[in-house]
């Protein structure tokens, strides 16, 4: 196959973001199951491989590695191309990245079901699916570094930053968590042991929210916001500011998950200092994507891909304010183990997360399949308000719940006995199980509907090769 | 806790590298210009 060198590499991008899609639907789709079996536990019908602590990971897997993960693959191959003027480094190396990442997406949907797992929240997958997303992981950076090596554009766009700093993180936790000594082919054990292995994995696993759900996320903000909006970043300035502040603090906040524990008191109190301060540059980077529409906030009434842009950030401040809040530890005292920490998870993942990836996804198909917008601009806005009203009902749940359970469970008699037996709690939780199953069947349905709007899109649109400007003589 | 004595120096590296890179990126006037950067993205027709 020739490929020209003055085209972009539209072809992998295509690939990723139409995975995007899929494994949305896919991931969501368990995601309602489960919520379905908190709310009727018969629903795993005996059958070990459907039964909640199994399909859980599934899950979790599905929409953050395989959801958020095609994502942003195809934003940031999309992204580094067309800020740099240049096509993607090794075409053969993007295509192993485009496989490799679904062979393991395959295989953590054949493994977790069976039970194979290494235990480790948001690292089940064993050994040597490890090792297959280690090499795509190199391959990823290697492509993404290797493109902005050869860049025509000296100045490396914000976006870029933001990509680069979550690629090379992650690989970085992924390496350190998943150090394993195999005892079979489909069992490990973890070379970290106890509280020690607990403080490895709540590095890598916060790290992992920090960088892959967050720093990768701002990658797209920063660049599908001002493209949609047709309006420059509020303050480039500040931009790069959030950045640097960003990654210098984001590393140190993971003990706050290891609160009252047998971490010592001052990994702990670390932990909570540090993911305070993350809060002024989380909001310094909300406050500069909103504003971008400072003066054009019209184009919020009649563009829905903008309001899910915006609305991603209000959720996306939200969440960065809550996170901090949760924290400190009087506060963790009470929403530790409940459903508000699901909340919690859920208003940055569906709010933030999924949101800004739908503005993204509904930004680039046209784009990369010839049209000059959705096949239904109606069925996006459709998508929105769905989703949002979605959100609202399954945080909103989680919120009342949560804090209900924190309260029930410390409330003691005078005597200093438990008021409540734990089961009690649970049954006063069962309402808003049912909420949020409601909640999350509108966000799931919204996806299907976005499911829909792309397949049409794509049928009417065509595959072609868009050429790189030629380099212009100021 | 020995997992510190491995996370605390790794956190440490990172922030060196981080500084270092930003060092790097700074000298070499990749935010000697923050104004045109973010209009110039716009600018190119998709």
């Amino acid at each position: 196959m020739q490929t020209t060198e003055n085209s972009y590499n539209y072809k992998v991008v295509r690939q990723f973001a139409i995975m995007t899609v899929v494994w949305g639907v896919v991931g969501m789709l368990v995601g309602v199951i489960i919520a379905a079996q908190l709310l009727w536990p018969e629903l795993n019908f005996d059958i070990p491989w459907l039964s909640y602590g199994r399909l859980r990971p599934l899950h979790t897997n599905a929409v953050i590695f395989a959801f958020g993960g095609c994502a942003l693959f195809a934003t940031s191959y999309y992204v580094v191309q067309r800020t740099s003027h240049a096509r993607l480094f090794s075409g053969g190396l993007a295509a192993f990245t485009f496989w490799g990442w679904q062979a393991v997406i395959v295989m953590a949907a054949i493994t977790l079901p069976l039970g194979i797992t290494q235990g480790k929240e948001y690292a089940e997958l064993e050994w040597p699916i490890d090792i297959l997303i280690t090499l795509v992981w190199v391959s990823y950076a290697v492509v993404f570094f290797g493109t902005l090596w050869k860049r025509k554009i000296p100045h490396i766009y914000v976006a870029n930053w933001f990509f680069g700093a979550f690629i090379l993180t992650v690989a970085v936790l992924h390496l350190v968590n998943s150090a394993a000594v195999p005892a079979s082919f489909w069992k490990s054990y973890s070379v970290y042991a106890g509280a020690q292995d607990a403080m490895v994995q709540w590095w890598y696993g916060h790290n992992a929210v920090g960088f892959f759900l967050t720093a990768g996320f701002l990658g797209m903000m920063y660049y599908f916001i001002p493209k949609q909006a047709e309006r420059p970043i509020y303050s480039y300035r500040l931009s790069i500011v959030h950045f640097w502040a960003l990654i210098f603090t984001y590393m140190w906040a993971g003990p706050h998950h290891l609160h009252y524990t047998a971490l010592p008191e001052w990994a702990q109190s670390l932990g909570m200092v540090f993911s305070l301060i993350l809060l002024a540059p989380s909001w310094g980077g909300m406050i500069n994507g909103i504003m971008t529409l400072s003066g054009a906030w019209h184009k919020l009434r009649e563009d829905p891909i903008l309001k899910f842009l915006i609305v991603s950030l209000s959720f996306y401040g939200m969440s960065t304010f809550e996170g901090p809040m949760m924290s400190i530890k009087t506060v963790n005292a009470l929403s530790h183990y409940t459903d508000w920490t699901v909340g919690h998870v859920h208003s940055g993942a569906l709010g933030w997360v999924g949101l800004v990836t739908f503005g993204s996804i509904y930004f680039l198909i046209p784009k990369l399949y010839g049209r000059a917008q959705m096949w239904s601009v109606r069925l996006i806005n459709v998508h929105f308000w769905i989703a949002t009203v979605g959100i609202v009902l399954y945080i909103a749940a989680m919120w009342i719940a949560g804090v209900m359970q924190g309260l029930m469970w410390r409330a003691v008699g005078a005597d200093g006995s438990l008021t409540y037996t734990f089961v009690e709690s649970v049954k006063a939780t069962y309402p808003f199980y049912a909420i949020r199953l409601l909640g999350g069947l509108l966000y799931f349905s919204g996806m299907l509907i976005m499911a829909y709007n792309v397949l049409k899109t794509v049928l009417d649109g065509k595959t072609f090769e868009a050429m790189i400007p030629a380099p212009a003589h100021a | 806790m020995e997992s510190l004595t491995l996370l605390i120096p790794l956190s440490v590296a990172a922030v060196f590298l981080i500084g270092w890179v930003f060092w790097r990126a700074l000298q070499g006037g990749q935010f000697d210009d923050l104004d045109r950067p973010g209009v110039q993205v716009l600018s190119e027709d998709e």
